[in-house]
């Protein structure tokens, strides 16, 4: 985890300090440090002079731009139609055995997050899921083992 | 001249001014189509959607505020297709909205309600969502209460918020069926940058965000035999309560208004404007010390520009956003506060009361009063100063309650003493009244003259709204001991709404501009246009206001603060003089920097 | 029972896929009267999904005067089922970058931007390396046109035109009224055109083949070919480049697992085509057209099951600005939930059915405006369904 001032003034100075720089910013910080703190978005809001309400708004509008604090690795299986049909249930059961969480929890250690999203564009390949910003598709029971356990090492 | 656009709407065929929506051209030909997210002041959203219309040989229903008119439009406001679709979008409010109308503030002053009755919703189409909706209502926050239950998210709170104050306390969040109107991190209004100044409560449509309400406590008070309950009126009710008991826009109603405050049982009926004219004494002198210190002592610790405290919700703005200008205010208490900290030791003792019996009420244009009645720093009489704080809406609604017939009520005095004032007072209520009070006031102390404007108008700080405007006075033949003072330019800006006191106040920082004197209002248009004001208020009704009010200064005998008398007297009898010991205790305070968020 | 009877087509991917710039070299040195009057006679009509006609938003465009212009490579790809641009974007990268540059030109632009979905980040590396060889390229036929890229962050809403402008813009991705249009009003409310990223391969493989040679595939209305996402019920799940105007009947006797129920034209907010219509719907403009997302259904597949789906995705990725698209996907979830308990008699879905129309014709964006398409005709061809 990065310091958020230090964070935010680099990235503000990559990327400027205009409202449309508002977007690669909170990207950026979620990118380091998995999740948007609330001194974070007070920190971004004064930088870019922008109010607190206003970018806690934008931030939460996105999905992918968690306000909740997240584990090292963010795993967002696909629950939209052809990965529902294709078995995401036993995917998500998978999951949610191996690493003894249930969806929109973080293990304890703080090392994995599991959430469900929308249609990734995995569709022909479904179940699909993302792990950080990695796609994984063709999922089974099997595969997932595979995945997470080498994740688990990490 | 604007290019000419020729359109059909319900038949009529009319010409309209290129870029004028829909919506404009019906109620120009006196066709009422219904809207719940459009509001005169604010930026078009477009997003409640009951205001669409039929337009033919295209397929959807283009909404009428948001779809400028174009040449040769057939638009139907009431087809059949339109009074389905209107039904379904209330309907669909209406069922993910709490709508226990009789348990809500807002009951029988309600845009949703409104509309809900007149298209007879009574068959509730829909499965009601509130169950499955996990709203909650802040109520930490001593003036404004946001209630999401009640919420039909049409954003015009967040319009107002952003684009009339530039605070933008409150934002939009989240998005789809979770999409909700939120401050930052859901905190309360109480803990975040929100300056209470209630704009956004005056624009809400629905009991999603209102007053803090102290009707009920002051009828106790009221009943309570025990009690002696004092009342204040601020200068810019007088000029809107009629509007909320169903008379004309822009009416002055100062005489009916102390006859129904006497009649709903206050043991006084007194007047901010006293208050008002003592806030020029002592501000006025502030000045005058600060110039004097900066010009004569070249002492480098002195602040300046000066600028006003009247207006709590710009306080509480300075507070949040520039913190390094807090010196920058004036001391003095704003004349509620003023006439709080009197009300419990100068009136006390004039009338032989003891301080704990008695209950201090005001009535406001504002919602920031409120706040500002509950600080801390405001308990220099030992008391609370000021007890309740209620709002031009609340009263209407008291008078309501009292059944009085307010049309029919005759015209009354106020009591005295602390309930005589001039035409300067009067003006508070409009932006750039301070700034011209206390000009008259300043200017005539150091020079001994009248200043030179024409009927003592100074016309360059009334303006228009929604503008920083500047003035400056040339100062000569001065009295000897303000001989510092000889041939400076006095530079003066006003400003009002905090969205142009966010730029003004960048300008100034930035040294862009230099000024000795500002004002500042929160509210668009000053206090005539504040939050607690009966709704609607938008710039045509703040227009007739500030009409009537400086009708209201002219008519006055007395038009200078310092020629009020019982000014003179309090100053014999009770403060000695201004920035004196006892002013400094009772009608002087400071603030401290907040945080921003 | 699988038999080719579907002519393939190679114009996307195929030729030229690794091409040196050549056809964008020419092409910018051509008028641009000329280019468009190419365009226009191909008669290529947007692949986003709307099917606006190219060449007249970038003549409205370049007809609108301002001292800034932008073009926009929509790069969203958030439709359920729907993947060909990202398989476009890693296969075929310079064709789209030479179809912006060309935009540019024609509009008079200088910057270009793709606003790329946050679950394609993975592939902004090799996008920013194509992108480095492009501008070399650029640099060497010294020509002004630079691209950025701009990620989404999760957020369906953001393919709309305008909620992607306004998400560039740092803000929520909220849809802006219309008039303006993008073509006057667009990015930073300058006039920008903004085209789906298989529209700009498109107009580069019409300057390459000339406009005659391009119109000879597809019909009158659906002019050349067109990216299909397959996914489903279907033995050969994947992305196949197709003639447009096909009917649905041949698409199923190729694409099927021969079971086939029902398939799903243009994802959740395109149309469901039951069995019994495949013989007389035609996928195009002229029929019923598709983004690219064709999602094949068989028998053992509940369809209320589906819907609950569709509606679910639509009620979480619906902007939630205007009520009859935020609270009315609400409703139309519940309302279905509640006639399949049997909380609530099956006429309830007659009341469902008008509630939809009525989202079609006011709600303020294309989502709340073709949450109607999947819910009317799900509902209507298979009503047991949503009852028993
Ligand atoms: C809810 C919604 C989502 C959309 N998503 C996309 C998208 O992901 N990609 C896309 O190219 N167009 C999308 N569109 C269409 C765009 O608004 C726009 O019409 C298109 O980018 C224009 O490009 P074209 O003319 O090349 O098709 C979407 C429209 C709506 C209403
Ligand atoms: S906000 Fe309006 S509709 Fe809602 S409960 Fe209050 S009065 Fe009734
Ligand atoms: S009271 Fe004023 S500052 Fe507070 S949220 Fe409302 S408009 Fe904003
Ligand atoms: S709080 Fe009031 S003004 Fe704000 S969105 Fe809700 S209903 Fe509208
Ligand atoms: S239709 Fe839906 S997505 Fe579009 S503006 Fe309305 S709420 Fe937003
Ligand atoms: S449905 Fe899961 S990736 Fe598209
Ligand atoms: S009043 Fe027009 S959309 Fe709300």
């Amino acid at each position: 985890m990065t310091d958020c001032k230090s964070l935010i003034l680099e990235l503000a100075d990559k990327y400027g300090r205009e409202r449309a720089s508002l977007l690669p910013i909170l990207q950026g910080v979620v990118e380091r440090n998995n999740y948007l703190s609330d001194t974070c978005m007070t920190d971004i809001a004064n930088e870019l002079d922008l109010s607190a309400a206003q970018v806690y708004g934008t931030a939460t509008f996105y999905s992918f731009l968690d306000t909740q604090p997240r584990g090292e690795y963010v795993i967002r299986v696909c629950k939209t139609i052809t990965c529902d049909m294709h078995g995401k249930k036993t995917i998500v059961q998978t999951l949610e055995d191996m690493l003894k969480i249930k969806i929109g929890e973080t293990t304890p250690n703080k090392k994995f997050t599991l959430l469900e999203t929308n249609c990734l564009g995995w569709c022909h390949e479904g179940p699909a899921m993302l792990i950080n910003d990695t796609p994984y598709s063709g999922l089974t029971t099997e595969k997932v083992h595979d995945i997470i356990s080498e994740f688990i090492k990490k | 001249m604007a290019k000419k656009i020729n359109l059909t709407i319900d038949g009529i065929t009319v010409a309209v001014d290129e870029g004028t929506t829909i919506l404009e051209a019906a109620r120009n030909l006196n066709i009422h189509i219904p809207t719940l997210c459009f509001h005169e002041d604010l930026c078009v959203a477009g997003n409640c959607r009951v205001c669409v219309v039929e337009q033919e040989k295209v397929k959807n229903l283009p909404a009428s505020c948001a779809t400028p008119a174009a040449e040769g439009m057939v638009i139907h406001t009431n087809s059949m297709k339109v009074r389905m679709a209107r039904k379904h979008i209330v309907e669909l409010l209406l069922s993910e909205h709490n709508a226990d109308c009789t348990k809500c503030y807002k009951n029988g002053n309600c845009e949703l309600q409104g509309l809900a009755s007149q298209m007879l919703t009574g068959d509730h189409l829909f499965l009601d969502l509130v169950p499955d909706k996990k709203y909650t209502i802040d109520m930490f926050n001593t003036a404004i209460i946001k209630d999401d239950s009640r919420c039909i998210r049409c954003q015009r709170c967040v319009r107002t918020c952003e684009q009339l104050q530039s605070v933008s306390a409150l934002g939009v969040a989240y998005k789809g069926n979770k999409m909700k109107i939120s401050t930052f991190f859901e905190h309360s209004l109480f803990e975040v940058v929100c300056t209470n100044c209630g704009q956004c409560v005056n624009r809400c449509p629905t009991g999603a965000l209102i007053e803090r309400n102290y009707i009920d406590q002051v009828w106790d008070a009221i009943y309570d035999p025990n009690k002696h309950v004092v009342v204040q009126t601020a200068p810019a009710v007088r000029v809107a309560l009629g509007e909320a008991l169903g008379m004309a826009t822009g009416k002055i109603v100062t005489g009916k208004m102390v006859a129904a405050l006497r009649r709903l049982g206050f043991s006084s009926v007194l007047d901010t404007d006293f208050t008002a004219d003592l806030t020029i004494i002592e501000e006025g002198h502030e000045l005058l010390t600060r110039l004097k210190k900066a010009l004569v002592d070249k002492d480098p610790t002195v602040s300046l520009p000066m600028a006003t405290s009247c207006s709590p919700g710009w306080i509480k703005f300075i507070e949040h956003t520039f913190p390094e200008y807090l010196p920058n205010l004036s001391t003095c208490k704003s004349p509620q506060q003023m006439f709080g900290a009197l009300a419990k030791t100068y009136y006390a003792q004039k009338r032989k009361l003891n301080p704990k019996d008695i209950v201090s009420v005001s009535i406001m244009p504002c919602t920031a009063k409120k706040f500002e009645a509950n600080r801390p720093e405001m308990r220099s009489s030992g008391y609370k100063d000021v007890d309740f704080v209620l709002t031009t809406r609340e009263l209407g609604i008291m008078i309501k309650q009292a059944g009085l017939d307010f049309e029919e009520l005759p015209e009354e005095k106020f009591d005295s003493f602390m309930g005589s004032s001039t035409g300067a007072a009067v003006i508070f209520g409009s932006t750039g009244g301070v700034m011209e009070a206390a000009l008259r006031t300043a200017y005539e102390i150091v020079t001994g003259r009248e200043v030179p404007f024409d009927g003592l108008n100074i016309v360059a700080v009334r303006g228009t709204e929604g503008e920083v405007r500047e003035a400056s006075i040339k100062i000569d033949k001065v009295k000897p001991e303000w001989s510092f003072l000889e041939g400076v330019e006095l530079k003066c800006a006003v400003a009002n709404g905090l969205a142009h006191a966010k730029t003004l106040m960048q300008n100034v920082r930035d040294g862009k501009v230099t000024y000795h004197f500002i004002e500042v209002m929160a509210c668009p248009g000053g206090c005539l246009g504040g939050g607690g004001q009966p709704i609607p208020t938008n710039k045509e009704i703040r227009t007739k206001r500030k009409i009537a009010i400086y009708e209201e200064d002219m008519g006055m005998p007395i038009r200078k603060s310092h020629e009020n008398p019982e000014i003179a007297e309090i100053y014999k009898e009770f403060l000695g003089q201004p920035l004196g010991h006892k002013s400094h205790e009772l009608l002087h305070t400071h603030y401290t920097p907040r945080k921003r968020y | 029972m699988s038999h080719q009877t579907l002519k393939r087509v190679d114009l996307i991917f195929g030729e030229y896929s690794n091409e040196k710039y050549k056809i964008l070299a020419t092409t910018l040195a051509r008028t641009n009267d000329d280019i468009l009057k190419d365009l226009l006679d191909s008669g290529l009509r947007g692949r986003g999904g709307a099917g606006f006609p190219t060449a007249m938003k970038w003549r409205f465009t370049a007809e609108t005067p301002s001292d800034e212009k932008f073009v926009v490579c929509n790069a969203d790809e958030g439709e359920p089922g729907t993947f060909k641009d990202r398989e476009i974007l890693l296969r075929v990268p310079r064709k789209v970058f030479s179809g912006m540059a060309i935009c540019g030109k024609v509009i008079g632009a200088k910057k270009g931007y793709m606003y790329l979905r946050g679950e394609y980040k993975f592939m902004v590396p090799e996008l920013q390396k194509e992108l480095e060889i492009y501008h070399e390229h650029m640099r060497q036929l010294n020509h002004d046109f630079s691209i950025e890229i701009r990620m989404g962050s999760g957020a369906y809403i953001c393919g709309e035109e305008s909620a992607l402008f306004e998400s560039m813009e740092g803000g929520r991705g909220e849809p802006r009224n219309k008039p303006p249009y993008p073509t006057t009003s667009g990015f930073m409310k300058k006039p920008t055109v903004i085209n789906n990223v298989e529209t700009f391969v498109n107009v580069l493989m019409i300057m390459r083949l000339g406009a005659d040679q391009y119109k000879k595939l597809g019909t009158t209305d659906s002019r050349g070919s067109k990216v299909f996402s397959v996914s489903g019920d279907t033995p050969i799940p994947g992305i196949y480049e197709l003639e447009l105007g096909m009917p649905l009947d041949r698409f199923v006797d190729e694409f099927g697992d021969g079971d086939t129920k029902a398939v799903q034209v243009g994802g959740a907010s395109g149309f469901c085509v039951p069995r019994k219509k495949f013989k007389d719907t035609v996928i195009g403009f002229e029929g019923v057209p598709t983004g690219g997302s064709m999602m094949i259904f068989n028998s053992s597949r509940s369809m209320y099951n589906v819907l609950h789906n569709y509606l679910e995705f639509f009620e979480e990725e619906s902007c939630g600005q205007c009520t009859p698209c935020r609270v009315g996907c609400q409703q139309l979830l519940k309302g279905i939930v509640a006639v399949k308990k049997g909380e609530k008699k099956a006429v309830y879905l007659d009341q469902l059915m008008k509630l939809s129309e009525s989202m079609k014709i006011t709600a303020k964006c294309g989502l709340g405006q073709s949450v109607a398409n999947s819910f009317s005709s799900i509902v209507n061809n298979f009503k047991e369904e949503m009852i028993y």
